[in-house]
């Protein structure tokens, strides 16, 4: 008991000296990616402003998705503002965790939201987390290889065009890979990836009874080509490349395409950071003539959790990240190609912007993105690289982890997907589905 | 004759031990090495052993991004104020069962090992429930309670096998010359015990200074130690070998520096009374 | 007459300790055995009612159990033989007269230093990666085709991470009971012209069996509940799913506290038993 009151008395005049020092001060926590660390850097220039302090809290994807979500679910207050994704918002909105972004201000317009993005962070129309950025996926390609392969990049390829391209491509003794692509274990990792490609080939998760649908021929099609083509022109060990591996390899001038994020536009074009700055090109995601393409919708949006003290300064600081102002003072230091894509429309109606190479095809990827209606065959979720339910992300991991066994050669695809069948069925089961 | 060939022999093992040690360490040279490189010249190929262009941007560039002072400051926090406190809770316990031993000291003993079977994170809710309650999250008073509580099992034990070893004749003689038991543990007690309580506390404070699991989901801001500002540099978007190497610098550095100083008590902290 | 009352003084001492533990034992185990029984979703609106035993049902029929068990076994099992067989090497190697004999120690000491979090991470990135890693440019140089380590090999790469952060630990434990050995018996021994094995089995061994109990114990405790290696490498693909990361996923990864706790008994009982079997064992051994 009297430790306990001790530890009290203590933790009391930590935060008394602390709420003295600082007159108001927030706590964010956010993702360790580029365009969040770059606006860590600006922080100040909002402290100036308003007079708010503001603590990061900076951690890597999976460390963060486990912090915030232990800290949503137990109420636990220990941040005011987090930097979740489109999959989580719904979800954490539907169950009143969140505050509805509600009363923003006029000069903040919020009507300038990319109407995709707005729909994903929203919960029965009302809006729960404002895009800092937003991204579908695309092709990105060396321009210099392709030329040296005889070929040429369509505007919207096939997947048929791309198998051959990549094989085209690869050079084993150059130590250049046709093709990267994810195929690390993960649901947001090689799972969002090996979902958004399913959904051109016909997949899909679950039918409208929530019947899981790995037993179908549309999955092994899918991971069949994947694999094949992997083997055939992508980089050694791809079972463990993510975003990242990927982007450095690309990077450094070892991949011939690579399918990802559009928000890696700006770093593969960036002179300092990249070899091939000079030769990339962009296409849309591939398909294979079904109607749907295989790129994928996503955002990671600030939102203030409920029952946070600082829900005024919160807000304010979110009008501040997400605005048109910060987009413009990050183009006017850094330059137009740097700035956070993919929130605002007025960014793509931007003349300046429109001059970057890759703005056109970053937002006819986004456009062509409805994750109301993700696959070719109706579905009963929400979502096109995740089903946006609660169970999905334990879920997907485990089965993105059994896909990724068959990238590593360690079992079948069939083994692979017979596996993914029974136990998502069982958790669908467990959950009341 | 004889000489030479130990002389030889003597060779022989340096150059061996010479080699393993190197190689052991190599990891930990290579990161330190690479946090000196750009990062182009970190993922070159061939690797680039020491025929580079030393610079600091790393440093820089990770200082930049996070103030390390504060982060380990509260390493140095958490990790001292636990052993601390654990080795004040745990001398009378050692002395007692060193001492006055019952049947039941062994188990008592063996029980308090078993706790730290407990895997982390299947308590993780009850815990984080338990530091919402008592206002406890983000506070270096609530880790340094948790990382107390992870270690006191080791920090009793090692004290106990360092306690068995004192010759109890010390203190019946002085308790025949009419100490008090405070005395007894005061002025004959504790100068022997010295050197033993010293290697528990180093042991220790390495044990809690990397300890990641506790460390990492508790915090926040205020509290967050090195194990927290480490978590932000895993996976940073592109080249990152270089940067990454700077991080795990910083983060392992005074550690490294205080176990090279001390390695003589810390020798002795790790033999758990194996020897006798 | 003066122990009845040291008696109760040294329990007076011992309390603080005992209570404290109790209390951290009990504390959570209450609340996890709770959570157990009940369906608990916290992003399904969090506390749904009791369900008995189909908790700990689903755990153990789940096709993740058993593989997870192995898992834990042979990862455990793996670092275990690989410490103390190159611990007892490396001891041997440093009682040996040498130059530079500290400077050695301190190099193979060094690793037991490093945070299991940072460990992994250089060692994934910087030696492992099938690309840009070092292993990969060193199997290169000799012609070979680079391992993807951590998908091809990933219990051996994990094994092999985790032994070089506690094989410093089993070095020293060895070394400082090697250096306790009489060496005048072992130059006798020499001098009767035993040969080298005969005599490190007669002789080297039954003296280091106590020493290597401790290493054994101490790091099975710590080596059942690794975690970090795992999360860092890995993330449980490629059937490198420990008991604890399978509980992890559970819990945070589909948010299923209730089965992620009945989870958190099945381990409990596991590391009592693999307790149990150890204290039998070094309980004999300490006596000695």
């Amino acid at each position: 008991m009297y430790l306990k009151h001790a530890l009290r008395a203590a933790t009391a005049l930590t935060f008394v000296a602390t709420a003295a020092a600082h007159a108001q001060s927030i706590t964010i926590a956010t993702v360790n990616n580029g365009d969040m660390i770059r606006m860590q850097g600006y922080t100040d220039k909002f402290t100036e402003a308003t007079g708010i302090d503001v603590e990061w809290v900076t951690l890597e994807e999976n460390v963060l998705r486990q912090r915030v979500t232990t800290d949503i679910t137990t109420k636990g207050g220990t941040f005011d503002i987090m930097t979740i994704g489109m999959y989580e918002t719904p979800i954490w909105g539907a169950n009143g965790w969140l505050v509805p972004l509600d009363g923003l201000s006029e000069e903040y317009d919020v009507g300038d939201i990319l109407p995709a993005m707005a729909g994903g962070l929203s919960h029965d129309g009302t809006l729960f987390a404002a895009p800092f950025y937003g991204e579908s996926s695309m092709i990105m390609y060396r321009t210099d290889l392709m030329e040296m392969a005889g070929m040429e990049m369509p505007d919207a390829p096939t997947w048929q065009f791309i198998k051959e391209a990549a094989a085209a491509m690869t050079d084993r003794d150059a130590e250049i890979n046709g093709i990267c692509l994810r195929g690390k274990a993960g649901w947001g990792e090689g799972g969002a990836f090996i979902t958004a490609m399913s959904n051109s080939f016909g997949a899909r998760w679950f039918d409208e009874e929530w019947k899981p649908q790995f037993d179908q021929p549309e999955w092994a099609d899918t991971l069949n080509f994947y694999v094949e083509m992997m083997n055939e022109s992508g980089p050694a060990g791809y079972a463990t490349n993510g975003f990242n591996e990927n982007l450095s390899l690309f990077q450094q001038g070892k991949c011939g395409m690579w399918i990802d994020a559009t928000v890696a536009a700006s770093f593969v074009t960036n002179p300092d950071d990249s070899t091939v700055a000079d030769h990339v090109g962009f296409a849309l995601a591939p398909d294979t003539g079904l109607g749907k393409r295989s790129n994928w919708l996503w955002a990671w949006a600030l939102a203030i959790p409920a029952g946070t003290q600082q829900e005024d300064a919160a807000k304010q600081f979110i009008e501040w990240a997400t605005s048109k102002d910060y987009i413009e003072l990050v183009a006017e230091s850094e330059g137009w190609a740097n700035v956070p894509p993919g929130a605002r429309t007025s960014l793509y109606e931007n003349p300046e912007y429109q001059k970057v190479p890759f703005a056109k095809m970053t937002l006819d990827s986004i456009l062509s993105a409805d994750p109301n209606s993700p696959t070719v065959k109706p579905v009963p979720y929400v979502g096109i690289q995740f089903a946006a339910i609660p169970e999905f992300a334990g879920i997907a991991t485990q089965v993105s982890q059994e896909f990724s066994a068959v990238y590593a050669g360690q079992q079948s695809v069939d083994e692979a997907l017979a596996k993914a069948q029974a136990f998502t069925a069982e958790e669908m089961e467990a959950a009341g589905y | 004759m004889a000489r030479a060939v130990t002389s030889r022999r003597k060779s022989l093992n340096t150059a061996l031990a010479w080699a393993v040690g190197l190689l052991i360490f190599f990891p930990i040279l290579w990161t330190i090495l690479t946090s000196f490189k750009t990062e182009a010249q970190a993922i070159a190929s061939p690797p680039l052993f020491l025929n580079f262009d030393w610079t600091l941007e790393n440093y820089a560039i990770v200082q930049e991004r996070s103030d390390y002072m504060r982060f380990l400051w509260n390493s140095v926090i958490i990790a001292g104020g636990s052993t601390i406190l654990g080795v004040i809770i745990a001398v009378p316990a050692a002395w007692a069962m060193a001492f006055v031993p019952s049947k039941r000291t062994k188990d008592i003993l063996l029980w308090m090992l078993s706790t730290k079977m407990l895997p982390a994170v299947g308590v993780l809710y009850p815990i984080y429930l338990l530091f919402i309650r008592l206002g406890l999250l983000d506070t270096r008073g609530g880790l340094v309670v948790v990382l107390m509580l992870i270690n006191l099992p080791i920090i009793v034990w090692m004290l106990y096998t360092y306690f068995r070893e004192i010759p109890g004749e010390i203190l019946e003689a002085a308790r025949m010359d009419g100490a008090t038991l405070k005395e007894e543990i005061l002025y004959v007690l504790t100068p022997m015990a010295v050197p033993g309580i010293a290697s528990t506390v180093l042991l220790n404070f390495i044990l809690a200074w990397n300890e990641a699991f506790w460390t990492l989901n508790l915090t926040a801001v205020d509290a967050a130690p090195l194990t927290a500002f480490i978590a932000s540099y895993s996976s940073p978007e592109g080249l990152f070998f270089a940067k990454l190497s700077a991080a795990s610098t910083m983060a392992i550095a005074p550690i490294l520096i205080l176990g090279w100083f001390s390695q003589k008590q810390l020798v002795r902290g790790l033999t758990f009374g194996a020897v006798k | 007459m003066a122990t009845q009352h040291s008696r109760s003084v040294a329990r007076l001492m011992m309390a603080p300790a005992v209570v404290l533990l109790l209390g951290w034992m009990l504390v959570p185990l209450t609340m996890t055995l709770y959570f157990s029984f009940k369906k608990y979703l916290p992003l399904r609106g969090g506390d749904l009612g009791w369900v008995g035993f189909d908790n700990y049902v689903r755990f153990v029929s789940s096709s993740s159990f058993w593989p997870a068990v192995q898992a834990t076994l042979v990862i455990v099992g793996g670092v275990l033989v690989i410490t103390v067989v190159l611990g007892i090497l490396l001891a041997m190697l440093l009682d040996q007269p040498m130059w530079g004999q500290g400077v050695v120690r301190i190099l193979v000491i060094a690793p037991f230093f490093v945070m299991p979090t940072v460990s992994a991470l250089v060692w994934k990135n910087m030696f492992m990666d099938p690309v840009n890693g070092l292993l990969a440019h060193l199997w290169r140089f000799f012609g070979a085709e680079p391992i993807s380590w951590l998908s091809e090999a990933s219990m051996t790469s994990i094994i092999m991470i985790v032994s070089w952060q506690w094989l410093p630990f089993a070095t020293l434990i060895l070394l400082t009971a090697i250096q306790s050995l009489d060496s005048e018996q072992l130059e006798a021994a020499e001098m009767d012209g035993a040969p080298v094995l005969k005599r490190f089995y007669h002789i080297v061994l039954p003296h280091l069996s106590r020493a290597i109990t401790i290493v054994i114990l101490i790091q099975t405790i710590f080596l059942l509940s690794i975690f970090a290696e795992i999360f860092v490498t890995t993330g449980g693909a490629f059937g490198t799913r420990t008991l604890t990361y399978l509980i992890f996923q559970r819990v945070l990864e589909s948010q299923n506290v209730g089965l992620g706790s009945a989870g958190g008994v099945y381990a409990i009982i596991l590391a009592n038993i693999v307790a149990i079997f150890l204290m039998r064992i070094v309980g004999k051994n300490l006596d000695a």
